[in-house]
């Protein structure tokens, strides 16, 4: 088959973003033909393609790891009637795990403990874990060597997101913070701590 | 749960005076904002993620300026959910004691009076719990916003079109090099066989001992050199010469040489004769 006009091209796309069981980057897409078209021209088409499916039931939208369709939230209580079951919803200790990797990554067990002020069980870091959304990214240079989590791609994806910038803005706390001097704060913190030794 | 008679006593006289003397002060004096009435304690002490979070509620609830926290009544209302928690059995963990010690640390300090310049050196005791405090309450909230984001499977599906296997199933393109190629692979294999079943037929031990056995049938003697044909070949010569060491091994026929390098005679052996 034979491409000429951009609009051949556009459908090629859709058809492979169709099929296709991951997002797509524009790298794949580019794959697509037997010559380049050239990255602003794939990008292009997909900002076509977005616009051509925005009053229907299902959207193109860009995520972390590339292009992908899915349906759009508002038609979900309708989707979620034909499902067996309901997704299961996280508990406040596996949310606030998971925002303290997403927002201060990479840390470490101990970092997560510290902020929330409670042992953390295996099992938020293994569910958190089996989901995809976080995995060791390395160890710290300190004795026992305690494993780094950071966030995945798939988080990203899982949460429509196409970087770590576009998660929610921390609240004006940091605000509040900045209003505390700090460095009181931490001469304060040395001061006691050289006190207990 | 017998929560309301567990809980019941704490409005009585004797029980106030056993928080008072917990706290070194009345609870009466805490401020009416601060105070949760006991029957609402059991919903909310399963709720709480730990005891910052815990702290963190009772200041929100009282309004209090968590940059001046009142030591005094925050620490005896916490003494109360922990002392609650306590007598429910609720499994008390250590962070909750350990802030329990800590609350009531920053309180003495807080209470000692010291000489001006050392107060000056050391700050706002309070200043390490509030910075704990500011940091748990901000990712507790950035967790809020993060479980409201749109996530995949509870507010939206990927859409993924059925391709029917067939349809991208991958045909391998054949040229017409590979279709000779293939041709002349299938003759060399037909050839080897064809020819092995032929030896086969012509190499077979047991018929070369029933052609030697039909040659003996007469059962006289027979020069050992007459039962093999020399237009067999080599390969036919020496599955003749195994078939009659196999005639020997099985004592159907007899060898006979009279003295060395006389010609050997072969005849039936007397038994095989007989039968």
């Amino acid at each position: 088959m034979q491409l000429t006009t951009p609009e051949d091209f556009k459908r090629v796309i859709e058809a492979a973003l169709l099929a296709a069981p991951a997002p797509l980057a524009v790298a794949d897409l580019r794959r697509l033909f037997e010559s380049d078209p050239g990255g602003d021209f794939v990008r292009r088409l997909l900002e076509d393609l977005r616009a051509e499916w925005s009053g229907r039931g299902v959207e193109l939208v860009q995520l972390s790891s590339g292009w992908r369709f899915q349906t759009r939230p508002e038609y979900q209580v309708f989707v979620d009637r034909l499902k067996e079951e309901r997704p299961p919803r996280y508990s406040r200790a596996v949310l606030e795990t998971l925002a303290i990797i997403a927002y201060r990554q990479p840390v470490t067990r101990g970092d997560i403990e510290d902020i929330r002020g409670v042992a953390v069980s295996p099992n938020v870091l293994k569910t958190l874990e089996s989901r995809g959304w976080i995995d060791v990214v390395g160890h710290r240079d300190t004795p026992g060597r305690p494993a780094l989590f950071a966030t995945t791609r798939r988080f990203l994806d899982d949460l429509g997101l196409r970087s770590l910038t576009e998660l929610p803005a921390l609240t004006e706390i940091e605000r509040i913070m900045d209003l505390v001097d700090t460095k009181e704060i931490e001469a304060a913190a040395a001061a006691a701590t050289e006190k207990e030794l | 749960m017998n929560l309301p008679l567990e809980l019941a006593p704490l409005e009585t006289a004797a029980q106030m005076q056993a928080v008072a003397r917990l706290y070194g002060e009345p609870l009466l004096q805490l401020p009416a904002d601060l105070y949760i009435p006991p029957d609402a304690l059991e919903i909310i002490l399963e709720a709480f993620e730990g005891p910052l979070d815990l702290l963190l509620y009772l200041i929100r609830k009282a309004n209090l300026d968590i940059l001046d926290i009142p030591m005094a009544p925050l620490t005896a209302q916490y003494l109360v959910y922990v002392e609650a928690m306590r007598s429910h059995n609720l499994e008390l963990a250590a962070d909750y004691l350990l802030m329990a010690a800590m609350l009531l640390e920053i309180k003495s300090r807080m209470l000692l009076p010291r000489p001006p310049r050392e107060r000056e050196e050391e700050g706002d005791p309070r200043a390490e719990l509030v910075r704990r405090l500011l940091d748990y309450e901000q990712m507790k909230m950035a967790a809020a916003r993060l479980d409201v984001l749109p996530r995949v499977e509870r507010d939206f599906e990927w859409v993924s079109v059925f391709v029917a296997e067939k349809v991208v199933e991958r045909l391998p393109e054949v040229s017409l090099h590979d279709l000779q190629l293939a041709w002349l692979t299938i003759m060399k294999k037909a050839r080897l066989t064809q020819h092995h079943r032929v030896r086969r037929e012509e190499l077979s031990v047991r018929e070369h001992m029933s052609a030697i056995l039909r040659k003996l049938e007469d059962g006289t003697f027979a020069v050992f050199d007459s039962l093999f044909d020399p237009a067999l070949g080599p390969a036919g010569l020496v599955v003749g010469f195994l078939a009659v060491l196999e005639l020997v091994k099985e004592r159907l026929v007899q060898v006979a040489q009279n003295e060395a390098f006389a010609p050997i005679y072969v005849k039936l052996a007397d038994a095989a004769h007989d039968a």
